[in-house]
Formats: C-alpha cells, structure tokens, sequence
C-alpha cells in the first residue's frame, strides 16, 4: 500500500492541473459564448445557441474521441494531455455558456431601462450596472460546473493521461485490491473538490458584503 | 489523411446494434436510478440512524468521485467478490447506482416538499406511517422532482458512453471495432455523436411531453 501512495500522488497533481487549466479554458469560453448569446447580432446568437447545444447533447467522452484521435486527420496533433485540457475544456464552456447567461438575463429589465434613460451606453450599462451583479449571481452555478468538471477529468484516462482514475485502474489491474484503490483516489478526489468548494464559498461570501 | 464518409455504410449495423444497446442500457439504468433514488430517500429521511450513516457514507463517496472510477470499482469488485456479472450488467448497476444517489437528493427535497398536514391526515384516517408515504407522500414527490429527474436521465444518457470502458459493446465500443478495421477514427466519432445528439433529441421532446401532463395533473 505504502508503495502505490506516490503513485497516486502524482496523479493527484496531474489531476488538479487539469482542472485548473479546464477551468480557465472553460470560463474564457463561457464569456465568450454567453456574449454570442445575448449580441445583437443573429448569426452570433445562433452560433452561441449551436456551440451550447452540440457540446452538451453529446458525449464528452466522444468529443475527447473525435479531438484525439480524430484531429489528426484534419491536421490537429495533441498529445493525450493537450487534447483532454481542450476538449474538456470546451465541453465545460458550453455549461458555463448557460450559467453566465442565465445570471445576466436575471437581472431585473427595469434597471437596464433605467440606466439607458439615463443616458448610459449599452456598454457602460453592461459594464457598470448588470455584470456587477450577474457576476456575484453566477459564483454558485459556477461552482457547480466546476465541481462537475473536476470529475470529467476522469474521462482522460480513457485516451491514456496518467491521472487519478487512470492510475486506480492500473493498479486495480496489478493488485487486485479495486476497494482499496477506489478509496483512495476516491479520497483524493474529495479533498480536490473540497477546497474548491470551500474557494467558491469563500469567493460567495466576499461578493456578497459589497 | 483526409477524410472519407464511404466507408460507414458497411459498419452501419454494427453501429445500429450499438445504438440499440445504449438505449437499452440507458433505459435500464434508468428504472435502476428512479427506483433506487426513492428507496435511497426514504431511507435517508425516515430510515433508523444505524441503516442511514452507511447510506450517507455510500451517497457520499458516490457524489464526490467520477462515474467512470466508480465503473471499475463495480466492475473488477464484483468479480473480486466471486460475483462473475456480464459487462452489461454491470454497466446498468454503475449507471443506476451513480444516478440513484443524485435522483436521491432530488426525491428528498420533493418529499420533504409535501406539506406535514398531508401525512398527519392520513394517519388521523388510520394508514401506517409507510402507507402514507407510499399512497399519499411519494406519488406528490415524484410528480414535483420530474423535470431535474429528466435531466439526470438527458445525462445518464451521455454519461453511458463510459460503460464502453468497461467492455461493453454500446454505440462507443462498437465504433471503436468499426475504428479498428478502418483506421478512420474521425468519421466514426463524428457519426456516433449524431446519433447520440438524435437519441437526446427524441429524449427532450419526451420530457416535455411528460412534464406537460403532469402540469394538467395539478
């Protein structure tokens, strides 16, 4: 037993840059998609709708497919890593399309009205009047996400990143103890989604004083 | 290498048959999850303390880890413990188990939804504390946690595609043989998320349909 720890360990590390670069990916991609949702403009609207719909209605363990070991035969080399921070990556956008949106368009009308007659821009009330408070409404939902995409980073050991899961189903297949690996990456799984829990409430409650 | 969509015709059953097996198994997992969603909440509400710590404990472990970790537990544990059960088998016990403890949570906040005055007149009317759940409580609880169960079941079917890991031979392993013989990875994978965004289509149309009816059930 004392001999796997390491082992796991490390994996442990891998796992958690994962989700932190899964992350970032993620939430660049939710601004962006959330803003293609609400333009003015219909073809963004429609490709922002498209992005949502694709991403969430298949798979994500097809996706990491068609990304790796599809991509290069259309000229996309990734390595197992690059490719599971991308496609998940990705996949995570899409929710987190929905969330941002969802927090912006739940801000009351009435305010965004107001702000216009008083003669702010669409930007500036964007800027100074919605996203203030859509940001404190989407931290939760947000978190939600999160912990969600911290367990789809075990869909990469299934294209080979040596990861938590990954690593319990190897030693799974050396040891014959499923019980005992499955506690202990088990373990270590919750510890990750322990703290980030703990830094999305931290981040809820600060948001909420101001 | 660029791209050829002819060669999928010639593999066509093999993926149909892949599409019928993860029907089926979504499906079976399914009755898995709701069934053992409503036993799991009644337990956690209304079970005596020594049956409901392990149930918390098992809910969970089975909330904070990955469903495909909890695939090879089931898996390789089953056989470990001298139970020798088809992948398929195992398949549906991972997915129902794992959408069980989600289910769960959903059913405990719609019983715990429905108004205390309910069960107090049923047992004024002389029904058994478990007849009042079961006749009055339960049916008024399933009817409110409908469309988040809907989801979870839009979920377990993407999710399913896990199970291929484990050997069995739905939609995702089945193009991975069709990917075996022809070396076109891409096409392959790119047919097989249609068919998963087709399925998921046909199941959003039904949820609605469902909540629909249940709104006019009010």
């Amino acid at each position: 037993m004392q001999k796997v720890f390491p082992f796991f360990l490390e994996a442990a590390w891998i796992t958690v840059l994962l989700s932190v670069l899964t992350t970032i990916l993620g939430l660049i991609l939710g601004i962006i998609g959330a803003s293609a949702r609400l333009s003015r403009f219909a073809l963004l609207r429609f490709l922002g709708a498209a992005y949502v719909s694709v991403f969430r209605g298949t798979p994500a363990l097809i996706q990491l497919f068609i990304l790796y070991f599809g991509g290069p035969q259309i000229g996309i080399q990734l390595d197992a890593f690059e490719a599971g921070v991308i496609g998940l990556g990705i996949n995570a956008g899409a929710y987190m399309t929905e969330t941002m949106r969802g927090a912006i368009i739940a801000i009351d009308k009435g305010q965004i009205e107001a702000a216009r007659t008083v003669g702010m821009s669409r930007g500036l009330t964007m800027r100074y009047v919605v996203l203030p408070q859509a940001m404190r409404l989407m931290i939760r939902p947000l978190g939600v996400n999160i912990n969600a995409m911290i367990k789809a980073t075990a869909l990469v050991a299934a294209i080979s990143v040596v990861e938590l899961t990954y690593t319990a189903q190897r030693f799974i297949g050396s040891t014959y103890k499923p019980f005992e690996m499955f506690l202990i990456a088990g373990l270590l799984y919750m510890i990750i989604i322990y703290i980030t829990g703990q830094a999305v409430a931290w981040l809820d409650r600060k948001a909420r004083i101001t | 290498m660029g791209l050829d969509f002819t060669v999928i015709p010639q593999y066509m059953d093999i993926i149909l048959w892949g599409a019928l097996w993860t029907i089926l198994i979504t499906l079976g997992a399914a009755v898995v999850s709701f069934v053992g969603g409503i036993v799991l909440a009644v337990i956690a509400l209304y079970g005596p303390t020594p049956v409901r710590l392990p149930f918390r404990i098992f809910s969970f472990l089975f909330m904070g880890t990955p469903l495909l970790l909890q695939l090879f537990l089931i898996y390789f544990g089953l056989v470990q413990i001298g139970i020798d059960v088809p992948a398929f088998m195992a398949g549906i016990i991972g997915l129902g188990l794992h959408f069980a403890v989600y289910n769960s949570e959903l059913f405990q906040t719609g019983i715990l939804a429905v108004d205390t005055g309910q069960i107090e007149a049923a047992r004024t009317l002389g029904l058994s504390r478990m007849q009042a759940l079961r006749k009055v409580v339960v049916p008024q609880a399933i009817r409110d946690v409908i469309p988040p169960i809907g989801n979870n079941m839009i979920a377990l079917l993407k999710d399913s595609a896990l199970v291929s890991v484990i050997g069995v031979s739905e939609l995702t392993l089945s193009a991975q043989r069709a990917i075996g013989s022809t070396y076109r990875p891409f096409e392959f994978y790119v047919l097989v998320a249609v068919i998963y965004y087709i399925i998921n289509i046909f199941m959003e149309a039904a949820q609605r349909r469902i909540e629909r009816r249940v709104q006019a059930s009010r």
